[in-house]
């Protein structure tokens, strides 16, 4: 079976004065059908280059090398015409905050049937008819009356779900949803992610999840992949990261993670120290100067990402956990 | 623009110095269709036994009579009926192709910009009068040839307006998402961009009404516009100051009606700048 999306050696560097910058460095992972992958990482560790770059969103200044293949097909390197008959329709994206991500000017109901249009050759009023439909089943309250609405009439948490909406007109295939509750507030927040996860069980689609927020992804993705520095340094099912982390980061990530029912801890543990700093070139294990684990083989040689599939690390002395 | 632009008229409408000289241009406006059929008179039938006669009700002059005897109110309205008409029409020459050059200029960025922008500079480095003046030579006198020659020279700023406003809205996150629903560049621009950079294009434009209309009745004065017979605000002020002495008013009817028509104008844009200034709509 052709996974959905399939990233190979992905590379993406960002020319600048100074030189150019690394920011996501020989990424692969697929994303099969219908799976759900999480994508775990701190600000600035390329989790969401990597999908800008399958979308063909990358700013002016990045070289991306390698290769990103949605459904068999070569987008990495297609050019706009191309790019376009699929975005929008078979590869969508629910942006990060839904409040900017509208057209200001533009009733939603336009907004919505224009995809439709423009993918499907649909008529408008057919279209406009699939978009109160669609809105129905994200749950928007009249969608009949919010179809005449402007963007800015709406709430936070109803533009998210008109943006979700919009993603799913088409029947896509594969939808990326970019740190998509970050910009609401905590109950719209799980709102949003118990919606993710009703349309995805409706629709069949399969959908990557970019987060930083280990929680948000955990109770959505069936596979979840940890990016350090560009690099995706673990790849393991759900379930068994949370059980078992085998790399020193992930283990470390999951004690961030405070426990509502425990005992409460004085200070809420963080991560010691700071990433590194992007362009910094890296022969080593970036994590090294975190890691309490690291030994001298970690400044010296760069672990490569292997295991057993399902529980992939790159560590050189990765957790046993047995 | 529904929701948005019932609000700017709210708010223009709560102006009472917006108000009351949008009502004054529209009297303007009415005067110049249908003043002519009040008066008895005619532009351009001369009145031998009235020659340079002020102003009166007695014999059916009301603002008064040039040199040649003929009458001033007809004459003043013809002349501002043209000179609004070369305003409008330049005006509207300068937002078509400065709306779309600047838009697709700051759109597309990069080396197209670069281009674009230094077509605009070497335009904007020709002397206005000098370009005027070779059109002129070339083409001949017509009032069309003033049309073509303002707004030719009229979009390169609104076209640097507008592609400032759309180098500050194509980094937006709309902007982005459209991209990603897979819209077409001139999709994105006509649709996305342009109508978002509209407020303060509406406003210049307005502005702009006025600058051409002085710009006119400069070129008239040189003697380069509107010739006789025809008359424009700027020919008639041009013959009024050769009579200034002995007959003020061949200057001061057209001068009054010059200065209230840029000023109703001038309130006008001011206000409605304010009124659309609400960014987006967003609260």
């Amino acid at each position: 079976m052709t996974p959905t999306l399939s990233i190979d050696d992905l590379r993406i560097a960002f020319s600048h004065r100074a030189g150019s910058i690394e920011a996501v460095d020989r990424v692969s992972l697929q994303i099969a059908p219908s799976e759900c992958v999480g994508i775990v990482g701190e600000s600035g560790s390329g989790k969401t280059q990597v999908f800008m770059a399958a979308m063909g969103l990358l700013a002016g200044n990045a070289r991306a090398t390698g290769s990103v293949r949605f459904e068999g097909r070569e987008l990495l390197a297609a050019d706009r015409a191309t790019l376009n008959r699929v975005r929008g329709s078979k590869l969508t994206m629910i942006p990060q905050d839904p409040m900017t991500s509208l057209t200001p000017h533009l009733k939603i109901g336009i907004q919505l049937a224009e995809v439709m249009v423009a993918h499907l050759g649909t008529t408008w009023s057919d279209a406009r008819s699939c978009a109160r439909r669609m809105l129905e089943r994200v749950h928007v309250a009249e969608p009949m009356r919010r179809l005449n609405q402007y963007p800015h009439e709406l709430s936070g948490g109803m533009r998210q779900r008109v943006m979700i909406a919009m993603s799913l007109l088409c029947e896509p295939s594969l939808v990326i949803a970019d740190e998509p509750s970050t910009a609401l507030d905590v109950t719209i927040q799980a709102q949003i992610i118990e919606l993710l996860r009703a349309v995805r069980g409706e629709f069949g689609m399969a959908l990557a999840l970019i987060s930083h927020d280990l929680a948000v992804v955990a109770g959505l993705a069936d596979r979840i992949l940890v990016m350090y520095a560009g690099r995706i340094v673990e790849a393991a099912a759900a379930g068994e990261l949370f059980r078992r982390p085998r790399h020193p980061y992930t283990a470390e990530l999951l004690k961030c993670v405070p426990d509502i029912s425990g005992p409460r801890p004085a200070r809420l543990p963080t991560l010691v120290g700071q990433p590194p700093r992007p362009g910094e070139v890296l022969e080593a294990c970036a994590f090294a100067p975190r890691c309490s684990r690291a030994a001298e083989r970690c400044r010296i040689e760069r672990p490569e990402l292997g295991g057993p599939a399902g529980a992939q690390v790159a560590c050189h002395f990765p957790l046993s956990n047995d | 623009m529904g929701a948005f632009a019932d609000e700017a008229w709210q708010r223009l409408r709560s102006n009472p110095a917006a108000v009351a000289a949008l009502a004054m241009m529209c009297t303007i406006l009415a005067l110049t269709w249908f003043g002519p059929w009040i008066s008895p008179n005619d532009a351009q039938t001369l009145d031998w036994l009235h020659l340079a006669a002020p102003p009166g009700v007695q014999n059916s002059h009301w603002f008064g009579t040039d040199r040649l005897g003929r009458d001033l109110f007809v004459r003043t309205l013809a002349g501002t009926r043209v000179s609004m008409a070369i305003g409008l029409a330049a005006s509207v020459v300068s937002l078509l192709v400065g709306v779309t050059y600047g838009a697709i200029a700051g759109y597309i960025g990069g080396r197209t910009d670069h281009l674009m922008m230094r077509v605009i500079e070497i335009l904007s480095g020709l002397p206005l009068i000098f370009f005027v003046i070779v059109l002129t030579v070339i083409f001949g006198r017509s009032e069309y040839l003033l049309f073509f020659a303002i707004g030719a020279v009229g979009w390169l700023t609104m076209a640097r307006i507008v592609r400032g406003q759309t180098l500050s809205v194509r980094r937006r996150e709309f902007i982005e998402a459209a991209i990603a629903s897979g819209a077409g560049t001139g999709r994105i621009i006509f649709r996305h961009v342009v109508p978002n950079v509209l407020g303060p294009v509406i406003v210049y434009a307005t502005l702009t009404v006025p600058q051409i209309i002085l710009f006119e009745s400069f070129l008239s004065f040189l003697g380069l516009g509107v010739q006789e017979p025809g008359a424009s605000l700027g020919t008639l002020i041009s013959e009024g100051a050769a009579e200034m002495e002995v007959a003020p008013w061949i200057l001061l009817v057209p001068g009054s009606f010059l200065a209230l028509l840029l000023l109703c104008l001038n309130i006008f844009g001011d206000a409605l700048r304010d009124a659309l200034d609400i960014r987006d709509g967003s609260p």
